[in-house]
């Protein structure tokens, strides 16, 4: 499976954001490609699963069951309570 | 012999298969896999050249916006835009660029590790415009060699410690707990907006309870608000200068309207480009510089990009945003009357740093900060810019610079420092900087530890 990070500008936070989506999926224990993007490219079909912050998961026109939204986007625990959530779903 | 020689510095010369070999080491050091060692390498110095590519597009787009506005209002007027300045000055400073910022990340590890500024600055992107600013204003001082390379990474190591830790106080404000720094370089307008929430903030409100519209915040996605804005930019000085100067000059005989909207967006295509090639050259390196961070200064902490602050006050964003280009447009204005350089509102900065502005500000002084804070931003984004520009040599004649405001502050006195001292007095003291806050730390008396 594919996760995509995105943010804004496709930068900074959401690399900050996939490398430890990296990390959360090492203690679940589950195996996917990571990577990030910058809110103006990213398209539904890219990815399994997309992973953006708060703030901007209203604009994203993506579908929603395909979206995790964080609120601490570097809290490598949320990352995994939300990530345990998807996929006991 | 010699030839050997000459191949390893012709290698070592160009500027992107260094950065290429930076990656390796870094990929070697962390025992990744050969394939991944590879692959990395080669994605890092596809990145540098894609990012050439992009500044080929965006550069078109912006040369013939100059001569519009020096035909329609007979000044020079600038659009700051990082990604726009570093691509052009990535071609005569790439070298001192990508050697600065590769040890300059080694001595922020060192300088977190021995002194009391215990930030890592993981906004790698910033990391790279700002060695690139160091290494352009030290070339134009004199720097060259060993000398350049050591002066422009120790200062890029303790910038990167030193812009986090002014602006915890307030970061620990925003974000309710000690965990996290900020690593931005907008970092002296930001905690300007915080002091300014102090001042003018008692008694008012949070931006948080207040409705604000919810449909603008696809203006946060910044190939959109590059566009629109460029547009706006575009238009006004298509019209001022007029269908037969623009459709004589630059368009061919297209309608002049038709071929503004077009190179707006270019120059949007650009620095889309652009910021695809600096994701590549990151994405090996970044990893790399936190692996190693945090084995070698575990009680340190990371110092993340503005959107780190975001989600805490999501209207403040929006304030933040409007206020500092209200900021903007009135200091245009200002450096109008006095008939100096104009700058006008750039993108990025209004965008992302006036809405990190708005939450600082909010964070002390609530809606009257967030809209007072932001707004001193957006003056200070647009009178810094005019004084970084003459200490920029040749660069400065570019229609753009460097945006945000601790680029302007860093530039402005690394600049006159150039310029009142010898290269050895700036290394000196450079230097004297960093030994004495390592001396501060062993010597001077630990803070009893009260928090955590």
């Amino acid at each position: 499976m594919k996760i995509m990070a995105v943010c804004g500008h496709g930068l900074g936070s959401s690399f900050m954001m996939e490398m430890n989506i990296k990390k959360a999926l090492k203690t679940l224990g589950k195996e996917a490609e990571v990577s990030h993007q910058d809110l103006a490219s990213v398209t539904a079909n890219e990815a399994d699963l997309f992973v953006m912050g708060a703030d901007i998961a209203n604009s994203s026109g993506l579908p929603a069951d395909k979206v995790v939204v964080v609120k601490n986007i570097v809290s490598v625990k949320e990352f995994e309570e939300k990530l345990a959530e998807y996929f006991n779903q | 012999m010699d030839s050997i020689l000459f191949f390893i510095l012709d290698i070592l010369k160009v500027p992107s298969v260094l950065v290429g070999l930076i990656a390796l080491v870094g990929l070697v050091a962390q025992k990744k896999a050969f394939p991944d060692i590879i692959k990395g390498t080669v994605k890092t110095i596809l990145g540098f050249l894609v990012l050439g590519g992009g500044a080929t597009v965006l550069l078109s787009s912006l040369t013939p916006l100059g001569s519009m506005f020096e035909h329609a209002f007979n000044v020079q007027g600038i659009i700051p835009n990082n990604e726009a300045i570093v691509s052009m000055a990535l071609e005569k400073y790439g070298t001192a660029t990508a050697l600065i910022m590769a040890f300059g990340m080694v001595a922020n590890i060192i300088v977190a590790r021995f002194t009391r500024l215990k930030f890592i600055f993981l906004t790698g992107h910033h990391t790279f415009y700002m060695a690139c600013m160091i290494g352009v204003i030290l070339t134009v001082a004199g720097f060259e060699g060993v000398q350049l390379v050591f002066v422009g990474a120790l200062t890029l190591g303790l910038i990167m410690a030193f812009f986090p830790a002014i602006a915890h106080f307030y970061m620990k404000k925003i974000t309710g707990s000690n965990d996290v720094g900020f690593g931005h370089f907008g970092t002296i307008g930001y905690v300007l907006s915080g002091a300014i929430g102090q001042a003018v903030g008692k008694g008012s409100p949070s931006t948080e309870e207040m409705d604000l519209p919810k449909n603008l915040s696809f203006l946060r996605d910044s190939s959109i608000s590059i566009s629109l804005t460029m547009m706006i930019i575009y238009f006004v000085l298509a019209i001022a200068s007029g269908n037969e100067y623009v459709s004589t000059h630059f368009s061919n005989g297209q309608h002049y309207l038709v071929y503004a909207t077009i190179q707006a967006i270019t120059f949007a295509a650009g620095v889309y480009v652009i910021l695809q090639g600096v994701r590549l050259i990151l994405a090996e390196i970044v990893p790399a510089f936190t692996g190693f961070s945090e084995k070698l200064v575990p009680d340190a902490k990371p110092a993340l990009d503005c959107p780190i602050v975001f989600p805490y006050a999501p209207n403040a964003v929006l304030v933040g945003f409007l206020s500092s280009f209200m900021g903007g447009i009135i200091g245009l204005v200002l450096l109008g009357q006095l008939n100096w350089v104009l700058i006008l509102p750039g993108v990025v900065p209004h965008f992302f740093c006036g809405a990190t502005a708005g939450v600082f500000g909010n964070a002390t002084g609530g809606r009257r900060g967030a809209i007072l804070g932001a707004f001193a931003h957006g003056l200070l984004i647009t009178f810094l810019p005019v004084f970084l520009l003459p200490v920029l040599g040749s660069l400065g004649f570019a229609n753009t610079t460097f945006s945000d405001t601790d680029f302007g502050g860093v530039g402005i006195v690394l600049g006159n420092m150039a310029q009142f001292m010898s290269k050895d007095m700036i290394m000196i003291v450079i230097v004297a900087i960093f030994l004495l806050l390592v001396g501060y730390n062993y010597l001077a008396k630990k803070p009893v530890k009260t928090e955590e």
